[in-house]
């Protein structure tokens, strides 16, 4: 029947008109799966109180979780394409504290004054990408288990950051440091804006160009994306250097909201990277999940944090409660998301 | 080269060179000789058949047509133009496309960005435009009349869909020389009917395909000419209908196989204690008040469609699944519901549906993988006795004709014929009074498969019943009757000696008498 084209000419207007009233909204519904807890949580904290739901305190709560959003997009990206790296939470350390120690002068504490002040930023985000870049080698290049890899770079960076700071915290961090992590645009913190505006683009780029769609491909069939063009080592290595890039800011924004940066910067965040992820929505085999449910993901965990703030828990509990919280969204997800976590 | 001129015998002869021609490919990897001055010629519009038992060098073959792969010697040409380079993609997808036995769709994107993956339609922007995609998703769909909804994840699609749309990929990179690899391995009767209908579409359309099947019947059905490798090399090429059934087993073989099954003396002792004894089984989504009786001795088959229930069934029976209501009875023995340890404890022993997913840890040796399901008798006090072990392994290799230059080579290592083989092992490990064996041929070569049925047919004869779950008619050949299943209840039994015809009506759910 060579004149089946002909015959089914109507057929694409059908299904067409079939999309927009059926299948799409139902995907866009999973992506916000976790909307309907957010303001759960927000009504139960306005009876906890008051306060919760003031500007002042959502903001509160927005800019702690800033920095380990960053952390959270990074991860993510890196998760999509079926990696993982644990060294986020040390590069976030390493990364402003090298450029501490270089810039910081001599006298206080174990700066060397090596470098102008505004010399900072450059070196910290270079650190960030010079991580990024040996651990793409090593993955990539040399094919080890990024697994491994990452949880040895993560011991490592501590580590070196432990050495150059001898165990102590840089002070006295010049004013470049510090301008993002203090300073307010339009009355809102920078840091804010700078989460925020990240996770737009990162949105986008990931929903809509043929480069973030290749991070979908690559993590669900390697060898169908290789097979339909995609480079896909060359993604890889900048999926994970962008992502060490983004754990270097997200430190610089910490540093500079604490005017310090500590030996253990960031350490532990990154269990609460992957909680978040995998609240979100995020598949760990792979493939899966949208950059807008990872940020539901982080925002629902601090929003339940700000709670139990609020609510007056003793701090000494806090520990236990958040991992109690991790789980207790993990079921929540599973609820709403209705599908088996992998 | 005993390269004949492989024309069609329909008279749909053209003037036009071939779509693909391979002459005198030589491919080695390292000692392994993988063709050995081999050839095919395909001409357009044709449906030409490559067959050969596992090893033959078919996937060389299909990797070195597909560009994934050069040849150490020999030419390939398109159209009488000689082929793209390696690196060349793009153009050796506008020359050929394969639809592997591994899906190369990813499950997780609509079927849409599957289709045109890497290729998005942009707007104004550079932001890719899903409204352009998904509608020219659906006219490329459409245009080759494939029914599914381009907005649909393609991890949701079934195996018959999945294919169709993979072809109608493979179309659009403007391709009309398309090569099958096993493409009804998965499906059942009525899909692979649904399929055969589609490639004839597309054959009326202009496009020419290369079907690597291990079914001689389908074969018969679908194809104009047939090629046969045999241990690397090119063997013979001809129209299907100039050479018999048994002279293909004998060029597939290299001797001349008796391809009548002889039949075994078996003694069905009816009435001693039965091997399974199944009473108004019944679960709502799959299947209703299924009631049988299989005696020591004997092989009934459970024949149906897919869907029709009677994989659940024999699942069930293993306690893979949970029945709502009902009774199974193995050996005489009332084996808990939904327990695996209990029914392989009351002496079942199971060939599961499919064996890369139920069937063997690919990465785990022969030796364990054929030991699994019997710890017990590995030594005492839940340790393993390696040696024990090894020795038990070497007795299933040696009973089972398993090609394996060790027991400690990975089973991912086997050909898939060999793989099954090591699955049957751990079945028979145990002596089991009740043999539950759902497709137990299938994907598999034609050797391996006589093999396979009987070792069946003499496990019946120590003694043990046995229950084929199929809806291949040469598994079911073997069995003493069929019950047929359709639409989740037992329609009809039927005894030895039946028809091709009668048993495929009767799992369609026709009636021939009436």
């Amino acid at each position: 029947m060579p004149d089946t084209a002909l015959a089914e000419t109507p057929a694409p207007v059908a299904a067409k008109r079939g999309l927009i009233g059926g299948r799409v909204p139902l995907a866009r519904l999973r992506d916000l799966a976790l909307v309907p807890a957010i303001v759960i949580i927000a009504i139960v904290g306005q009876i906890v109180s008051p306060v919760f739901l003031q500007p002042d305190n959502l903001l509160n709560v927005l800019q702690t979780m800033s920095e380990i959003a960053l952390l959270v997009l990074a991860e993510t990206m890196i998760l999509i394409v079926k990696k993982m790296d644990l060294s986020l939470e040390s590069t976030m350390g390493l990364a402003p504290g090298v450029a501490a120690w270089l810039v910081v002068p001599v006298g206080a504490g174990h700066g060397l004054g090596l470098l102008p002040g505004g010399w900072a930023i450059p070196v910290t985000l270079a650190v960030g990408a010079l991580v990024g870049v040996i651990n793409a080698m090593l993955i990539i290049r040399f094919g080890l288990n990024g697994f491994i890899v990452t949880l040895g770079m993560l011991i490592v960076l501590r580590g070196a950051l432990t050495g150059i700071s001898g165990g102590q915290t840089f002070f006295h961090l010049p004013p470049s440091m510090l301008y993002l992590g203090t300073t307010e645009w339009f009355g809102v913190p920078a840091s804010i804006w700078v989460c925020l505006t990240l996770f737009a683009v990162a949105i986008v780029v990931l929903g809509w160009t043929s480069f973030g769609r290749s991070l979908y491909a690559i993590g669900g069939n390697v060898d169908a994306a290789k097979a339909a063009g995609i480079r896909t080592d060359r993604v890889l290595w900048i999926v994970i250097v962008t992502g060490s890039v983004l754990a270097a800011l997200a430190g610089l924004l910490l540093s500079g909201r604490l005017a310090s940066v500590a030996s253990a910067q960031g350490n532990g965040y990154i269990f609460t990277v992957f909680a978040a992820a995998v609240i979100g929505g995020i598949s760990l085999n792979g493939g899966k999940g949208t950059m807008f449910g990872a940020f539901t993901g982080i925002l629902l965990l601090f929003m339940i944090q700000n709670v139990l703030t609020l609510a007056g828990i003793p701090a000494q509990w806090i520990g236990a409660l958040n991992g109690l919280i991790i789980l207790a969204a993990l079921i929540v997800s599973r609820i709403t998301g209705g599908k088996v976590q992998d | 080269m005993p390269d004949a001129p492989a024309r069609a015998g329909d008279g749909r002869a053209t003037e036009d060179p071939p779509v693909v021609q391979a002459t005198g490919v030589t491919k080695k990897y390292g000692p392994t000789v993988a063709l050995d001055d081999a050839g095919i010629t395909v001409a357009a519009g044709q449906t030409h058949a490559l067959v050969g038992r596992n090893g033959a060098g078919k996937s060389t073959l299909v990797s070195i047509l597909t560009g994934l792969q050069a040849p150490d010697e020999g030419t390939v040409t398109f159209a009488g133009r000689p082929a793209p380079g390696l690196a060349d993609r793009d153009a050796w997808r506008r020359r050929v496309a394969c639809v592997y036995q591994k899906s190369t769709i990813i499950p997780a994107l609509t079927v849409a960005e599957n289709l045109f993956l890497n290729r998005y339609d942009r707007g104004g922007t550079g932001l890719i435009k899903w409204s352009a995609l998904r509608r020219r998703a659906a006219e490329l769909l459409a245009a080759w009349s494939v029914d599914v909804d381009p907005a649909r994840l393609a991890g949701d699609l079934s195996v018959e869909q999945r294919q169709f749309v993979e072809i109608a990929r493979a179309l659009s990179f403007g391709a009309r020389f398309v090569i099958l690899d096993e493409p009804t391995a998965q499906l059942d009767g009525a899909a692979i009917q649904r399929l055969f209908g589609r490639i004839r579409d597309l054959q009326a359309q202009g496009v020419t395909f290369l079907f690597i099947s291990h079914h001689l019947q389908e074969i018969y059905e679908i194809c104009d000419v047939v090629t046969v490798f045999r241990d690397a090399r090119h063997i013979v090429t001809a129209p299907v209908a100039d050479l018999p059934r048994s002279g293909l087993v004998a060029a597939m073989t290299g001797e001349n196989a008796a391809t009548e099954r002889h039949d075994r003396t078996r003694t069905i002792d009816a009435a001693g204690p039965a091997a399974l004894n199944v009473d108004a089984l019944t679960a709502a989504d799959a299947y209703r008040d299924i009631s049988f009786r299989i005696a020591s001795g004997e092989i009934v088959g459970l024949a149906g469609a897919a869907g029709s229930g009677r994989t659940e069934v024999a699942e069930t029976i293993v306690g893979l699944r949970v029945a709502a209501a009902g009774r199974v009875e193995i050996a005489g023995r009332h084996a808990r519901p939904g327990s695996v340890p209990d029914a392989l404890a009351a002496g079942a022993g199971f060939v599961p549906q499919d064996r890369h997913h139920q069937g063997f840890v690919p990465d785990m040796s022969v030796a364990d993988n054929g030991t699994l399901s019997v710890p017990g008798k590995l030594g005492p006090h839940g340790f393993i006795d390696g040696r024990r072990r090894d020795a038990l392994a070497a007795g299933m290799i040696e009973n089972l004709a398993i090609k394996t230059p060790s027991p400690q080579l990975p089973v991912s290592g086997l050909s898939g014929g060999n793989q099954q083989k090591v699955v049957m092992a751990r079945a028979l490990a145990d002596e089991p009074r009740l043999l539950v064996l759902i497709n137990p041929t299938a994907g598999i070569d034609v050797r391996s498969k006589e093999f396979l049925l009987d070792k069946v047919e003499q496990t019946a004869q120590s003694g043990a019943g046995v229950l084929i779950a199929s809806d291949e008619l040469d598994d079911l050949r073997v069995c003493d009757r069929v019950l047929v299943m359709f639409q989740g209840r037992v329609t009809a039994e039927i005894g030895r000696g039946w028809h091709d015809h009668e048993l495929v009506a009767a799992m369609e759910g026709m009636n021939l008498d009436a």
